[in-house]
């Protein structure tokens, strides 16, 4: 499914590593759009539903990852639920896809995008929110004129979280999507694989990217929400 | 509701340990001061006419429209009722400059603003921040931009909410004059909450007055000016009419006419001609009997005693008519009994300390 030839550079485990990105990038876009609405229900939600809900999001930071691939494996397989539903739509199966991996990733990443949005929209003050519905703005219009621009470090921040917490993904990807080269074959997968084969060399180049990339993210991430003052 | 009101509203909020039930007519034009202690609802008042409050109930009606019914079921939300709202902390945006924030509001307005976007910037003197960010600007620009923003939002009512007292004296003497002016040229009603009887007898042309989350007195300020029972005794004086007559630039005082004499206020109150009123306090009056001689007191009027309130305090209210005008000199009750004071005596009265209070007068 993921072809890294062509314009893409060619060096030891360059195919997992795109694969990773690639899978990383639509995690993050779909849960930055799908957490929005959850995330603002979480924020200014007062009803019962409220706070088990907020634990279940939460769910992914505490459980195993194995746990997690296991219940997943059995929801996504062509026997679960969700799995079956597929086959029937789609002709093909979950388990074992890059589409299965995409939708067990956006569970496992989902706190890390959720909790900034969420810390991001309480802090948009119902003063402001107010103000804007006496200026003429309609809740839809105050969401968009008002909070999402009040909320961009909410936003960047949830961002770089969801996009580096499903780089570094291991036991779930494991669990649901195998090591099937080009479409589950992800980065940590493939360190793993390299070391099994006591292929240090190999196992050094990804380790190193990871290792700086999640340098460079909480660099970035420290950097979005240092205090106002010092910008 | 009667025929010259602009609007009116009955509402009652019940929050445990505080509950509003109180109702007024506004009119149609100046300002209305929500006068009363902190803590007496004046807030949840504005916060109920704006539509911020969905738990009250009760009637809002104004100008020709129903805002809120609740026994029919209505309530217009906050975002489709044309108030301009002037927060006490002012709200602006955090993510906008001064003309975005100010833009917020026009391109949202479904009526004509009274004046454009320019003619708000020079009402209000707000033309030179436009590039600015709401942290750059200082307590008194704040409110002056947030005034601008309510404004060509298009309003049909304009809520201040107690929108100088967050300010240091300097800054409120600064703005004062951009709600003169603002006063003198508006055409929708205004209504100022307050807890302040400074300003809302420099303000206001009507009051009403809360207390404990109810209304206890409405009418012109003038009016409730001199009933002590509003502002206490130390507070409450007269309003007075005078036509300007000159403005002297050497002695930087302007001279004026009112129906009991002539009268000089210090700085600038207006062209030859303009009508002015002016508030003059009870305790800035004092009383003698002899003719004026030389005193740094410049106003001395003639009048006429035509009644005494005592109600047993150190201090009498004495009641005077110059011209056709009522003045009340509040003085103890020593020079009382000293001076002799009987109804019809013609007394002189000092005035001491006479304020111009700016606004078109009704």
């Amino acid at each position: 499914m993921i072809d890294s030839g062509g314009w893409l550079p060619h060096f030891p485990g360059a195919g997992p590593l795109w694969l990773t990105i690639r899978l990383a990038a639509v995690t993050t876009v779909i849960l930055v759009v799908a957490g929005t609405p959850l995330a603002w229900w979480l924020s200014r939600g007062r009803g019962a539903w409220r706070t088990p809900i907020e634990a279940i999001v939460a769910m992914p930071i505490v459980l195993p990852p194995t746990v997690m691939g296991f219940y997943l494996l059995i929801l996504l397989g062509p026997a679960g639920p969700l799995g079956r539903f597929w086959v029937t739509l789609t002709g093909d199966a979950l388990s074992f896809s890059f589409s299965g991996l995409v939708i067990a990733s956006c569970v496992y990443s989902l706190p890390f995008v959720v909790q900034p949005l969420q810390n991001a929209f309480q802090s948009v003050g119902e003063a402001s929110l107010e103000a804007a519905a006496t200026l003429g703005a309609s809740p839809l219009d105050r969401f968009f004129s008002v909070v999402i621009p009040q909320s961009v470090r909410g936003y960047l921040t949830a961002a770089v979280m969801g996009f580096a917490h499903t780089l570094g993904e291991f036991g779930v990807v494991l669990m649901v999507g195998g090591n099937i080269p080009g479409e589950t074959r992800v980065i940590s997968i493939a360190i793993y694989d390299h070391v099994e084969a006591l292929d240090y060399g190999k196992a050094h180049v990804l380790s190193a990217i990871l290792l700086v990339f999640a340098f460079l993210s909480l660099l970035m991430l420290y950097f979005i929400n240092r205090p106002r003052h010092e910008r | 509701m009667s025929a010259d009101s602009y609007g009116s509203c009955r509402l009652r909020l019940d929050r445990g340990d505080f509950s509003l039930d109180a109702g007024f007519d506004l009119p149609p034009h100046g300002i209305t001061g929500l006068f009363g202690p902190s803590g007496c609802g004046k807030t949840t008042v504005l916060r109920c006419l704006a539509g911020l409050e969905r738990s009250a109930a009760g009637v809002v009606r104004m100008g020709g429209e129903v805002w809120q019914d609740s026994e029919r079921g209505v309530f217009v939300p906050a975002h489709r009722r044309a108030v301009g709202y002037v927060f006490q902390h002012a709200r602006l945006f955090p993510h906008l400059d001064v003309g975005g924030n100010i833009d917020y509001g026009r391109r949202r307005a479904d009526g004509k603003p009274q004046f454009d976007r320019d003619e708000t910037c020079e009402l209000l003197g707000i033309g030179s921040l436009l590039e600015r960010r709401p942290g750059q600007l200082s307590g008194g620009e704040r409110q002056r931009v947030a005034i601008a923003r309510a404004l060509l939002r298009g309003p049909r009512l304009l809520l201040l909410d107690e929108p100088i007292t967050a300010l240091d004296t300097d800054s409120r003497r600064r703005i004062l004059p951009f709600l003169d002016r603002l006063h003198a040229v508006l055409r929708i009603p205004v209504l100022y909450v307050s807890h302040s009887i400074e300003e809302v007898t420099h303000l206001c042309d009507h009051l009403v007055v809360m207390k404990g989350g109810q209304v206890s007195q409405t009418g012109s300020t003038g009016q409730l000016l001199s009933n002590p029972d509003v502002f206490g005794e130390a507070e409450s004086g007269v309003l007075l009419e005078a036509t300007v007559d000159r403005y002297d630039a050497k002695e930087q005082a302007s001279w004026m006419q009112f129906s009991g004499g002539t009268l000089i206020v210090p700085g600038f109150s207006g062209d030859p001609g303009s009508i002015v009123r002016l508030r003059l306090l009870a305790r800035d009056v004092s009383i003698s009997l002899e003719p004026p001689g030389t005193s740094s007191i410049v106003n001395q009027v003639k009048a006429t005693v035509t009644g005494v309130t005592d109600s047993g305090e150190p201090h009498v209210q004495i009641h005077l008519e110059a011209g056709h005008s009522r003045i009340i000199a509040r003085i103890t009750r020593l020079s009382f009994n000293r001076l002799a004071l009987k109804n019809g005596q013609v007394v002189w009265a000092h005035l001491k300390g006479v304020a111009v209070k700016p606004g078109p007068v009704a």
